[in-house]
């Protein structure tokens, strides 16, 4: 097992959310007033991917521990904190901008401020990339922010060039483009429409990643934004092996019709999509393994608890199997990869002088 | 080496491809402008008949949504999965490195900044002597010479 003095970084920590009435201090008079006519503070705005009573819900490990006494517990150097609220789901324009600002300055107001092992993300609606590029450059100058944020099931898929004033913004603010498991529950986490059940629903969501990879690949985005990163959160990973493999495959056979594709779909994405470790999706050990031998190694994997959610068992995220010479990688190394900001960052330098201690 | 008439110049359209057989062999036979091509009529990498393939060229782009096409029609391209080779070379433009199982000199064409595949057609010397398309090919009892001096 790596020493404790190896600096973890969590690249999926999730905040509490914001109530309605916690967001007031940060909207103007119009969206206070508009927010109290409307009584908006009585409506949850939960995104529901983990219903309350759900046992993936909550992981005992967490129990009776606030935000700070989990980073202690899991020994956390670097938290790439982040609050999903289900304002991003609001169809008004105006008041979904509103609100979402008013959320990125409450987590930095409330979090970031009192918490120093807590980086931020912005999180911001993809439905509209002119307000979401204003609310980059409105917070880019705090550079506790490292990554934007945005849920996996919109609209028009992430390869669209309708994304790219955001890919563009972000790639200029050296900040990483996450995408989220979730949506905005008007449409279906199947591409063959709605599912029944949440059982359904919660097993769709790695599918979803998997059309998203394609897509970003098959329509440029990296060869378009070259120094853009890209973080899939809660994607699971186990289905990277036939995704990879069948893009490169088809790929070959194509090439007329894509040619900004100048090399195999995995050796474009290598070193720009990274992937958090939890839920670690293989059954076991063994299919870890092989996993891993599919996809070339860990060098897409990242560490992460998934606070407070429950992924995994006991006080340990990481998962049996993994190569004990990937392991500093996976809990540090890749991040300052993955996130442009932690390379500037002093804690984040930290994490890099005790991976060459121990390479 | 055997000199064949394969085919009669003047009844071969321009870029047509054909299936001709010589000793005992298949050829692929294709004509640009006044230009012959052969390839040996087997998809190195799943075995098809390149012959039932068609033309195409080369796309080079700079990023999404540019497209400059180039070398206009001279890539064939399998039947079976689309693979792409040089008629000019037999080279494949279509699988990177992972699968390779030979090495093949590379060298300089227009497009150089694309990937070549490890994968190479077998291509024959063509040449237009008067009204027909000749090939330069063993005949069988050369090769059987061939293959009993290299065992």
């Amino acid at each position: 097992m790596p020493s404790r003095t190896q600096l973890r970084i969590d690249a999926d920590f999730h905040l509490p959310q914001a109530a309605i009435g916690d967001l007031l201090p940060f909207l103007n008079e119009h969206w206070r007033s508009q927010v109290a006519d409307r009584e908006l503070p009585s409506m949850p705005f939960r995104l529901t991917s983990y219903p309350a009573n759900s046992p993936l819900t909550r992981n005992p490990s967490y129990e009776g521990l606030d935000v700070s006494a989990a980073l202690d517990k899991f020994d956390t150097g670097i938290a790439v904190a982040s609050m999903l609220h289900g304002v991003v789901a609001l169809h008004n324009p105006d008041m979904r901008s509103a609100l979402l600002s008013a959320v990125n300055d409450y987590v930095a107001k409330t979090w970031l401020d009192a918490e120093p092992r807590l980086r931020g993300s912005i999180l911001v609606s993809g439905e509209d990339p002119a307000a979401s590029v204003a609310e980059i450059e409105r917070l880019a100058g705090d550079k506790r922010f490292v990554q934007v944020l945005m849920l996996a099931m919109q609209e028009i898929h992430h390869g669209n060039r309708h994304y790219w004033p955001i890919y563009e913004a972000c790639e200029r603010h050296g900040l990483t483009m996450a995408i989220h498991a979730g949506g905005l529950y008007r449409i279906p986490p199947s591409v063959s429409g709605w599912p029944s059940f949440q059982f359904e629903d919660y097993v769709m969501q790695s599918m979803v990643f998997e059309n998203i990879l394609t897509a970003l690949i098959g329509e440029g985005v990296f060869q378009k934004f070259p120094d853009l990163k890209v973080v899939f959160l809660e994607s699971g990973f186990a289905w990277l092996p036939t995704t990879i493999w069948r893009n490169d495959k088809t790929w070959r056979g194509v090439r007329q019709e894509v040619p900004w594709l100048d090399r195999k779909p995995s050796e474009i994405m290598a070193g720009r999509v990274f992937m958090s470790l939890q839920p670690s999706d293989p059954p076991g050990p063994d299919e870890l393994r092989q996993i891993i031998k599919h996809i070339g190694g860990t060098d897409m994997l990242l560490y992460s608890t998934d606070y407070p959610h429950r992924q995994f068992d006991g006080g340990n995220a990481l998962p049996e199997g993994l190569p004990e010479d990937a392991i500093p990688g996976i809990l540090a190394g890749n991040a300052l990869k993955a996130y442009p900001r932690l390379a500037d960052d002093p804690m984040a330098s930290r994490a890099a002088e005790t991976l060459e201690e121990t390479a | 080496m055997t000199r064949h008439v394969v085919a009669e110049v003047a009844g071969f359209p321009d870029k047509g491809i054909r299936r001709v057989e010589v000793a005992g062999r298949e050829l692929c036979l294709i004509r640009l402008g006044d230009e012959f091509f052969a390839l040996m009529d087997v998809c190195p990498h799943g075995g098809a008949k390149l012959s039932g393939g068609r033309l195409s060229g080369m796309v080079e782009s700079d990023g999404p949504g540019d497209y400059r096409p180039c070398r206009n029609s001279e890539m064939l391209k399998c039947p079976w999965h689309g693979w792409e080779y040089d008629v000019r070379t037999g080279q494949s433009w279509s699988d990177p490195k992972s699968t390779r199982t030979r090495a093949y000199a590379v060298e300089a064409v227009s497009g150089g900044d694309l990937v070549k595949g490890p994968y190479v057609a077998d291509t024959v010397p063509v040449e237009v002597d008067g009204d027909y398309v000749v090939v330069e090919f063993p005949d069988k009892a050369a090769r059987r010479v061939e293959a009993a001096e290299k065992a």
